[in-house]
């Protein structure tokens, strides 16, 4: 291979690695039997939501997460809930977070506890019934629960 | 009592979008864990938390707006972390006092204020 065509090549493959996108990962039928329960019959669809959270967890005892909405926040269009599930804790509960148009901004950040490694999703309710996911997977090498 | 740390800036312009902090001292026991002698340590979480913004012009107004408007709610269960922290925004309108209260087991009932000064 010439000097140029390699470079040229190698070049196209860390620009395809470095853009790769966020692939959307299979949900577990966990999570999606939790999220179908908590939309209550309303549609359900992936994006508007980010969950932000460290992809490789060295202690589950303590996890900061935050999650943030897009939405305008105004009296006709805003978030009224953002729940979080997991899907392998010993129950799969983690919070639910009620918001409204005063908040101005559709964030909120906590600390969560993750028993192994395993999916979580947060699900955003607007005011117009419709829920939002976002689903991560998270690696976590030393879990919560295990210490005395 | 439990230690509480609120953070929220002192005056705000208005219709900022300020952020607000709350930490309370507890240690979260989900009821799964053990204790050196192998019984199950029982369970004790705070459950609920509630921010209200009660605006300061309530005084001469009726009773019932003192009680404020719900800002922010929360549901907690075992996998919130111990001394549950939360961070959430509030559209600052007019001046008031916020009103902070964590609810949980074995009767916990905590309530903290902060006031909140529109320049």
């Amino acid at each position: 291979m010439k000097r140029r065509s390699f470079l040229a090549s190698s070049a196209g493959l860390v620009a395809s690695v470095m853009v790769r996108p966020v692939a959307a990962i299979e949900q577990s039928s966990v999570l999606t039997a939790l999220v179908k329960e908590y939309a209550a019959g309303a549609v359900v669809r992936e994006g508007r939501v980010k969950f932000d959270i460290a992809r490789l967890v060295d202690n589950g005892n303590s996890v900061p997460v935050e999650v943030t909405v897009d939405s305008p926040m105004t009296p006709q269009q805003h978030v009224v809930g953002i729940t979080l599930f997991n899907e392998k804790n010993p129950q799969n509960d983690v919070a639910q977070f009620s918001l409204s148009h005063l908040s101005g901004r559709a964030r909120v950040a906590t600390r969560i506890r993750l028993a192994t490694t395993q999916q979580l999703v947060a699900v955003a309710k607007m005011n117009d019934g419709s829920c939002w996911t976002h689903t991560v997977e998270v690696l976590v090498t030393v879990s919560s629960c295990i210490e005395e | 009592m439990a230690r509480t740390l609120i953070t929220v800036p002192r005056t705000a312009k208005r219709d900022e979008i300020i952020e607000i902090r709350a930490l309370v001292q507890h240690s979260m026991e989900t009821g799964y864990r053990r204790s050196s002698d192998g019984d199950l340590l029982p369970r004790d979480l705070i459950r609920r938390f509630t921010c209200r913004f009660v605006p300061r012009v309530a005084a001469n107004s009726n009773a019932a707006s003192t009680a404020g408007d719900l800002i922010f709610a929360a549901t907690f269960h075992a996998a919130i972390a111990a001394n549950p922290y939360l961070s959430f925004n509030l559209r600052a309108t007019t001046s008031g006092t916020l009103v902070f209260s964590w609810e949980g087991d074995n009767g916990l009932a905590q309530t903290e204020t902060v006031s909140l000064l529109i320049a």
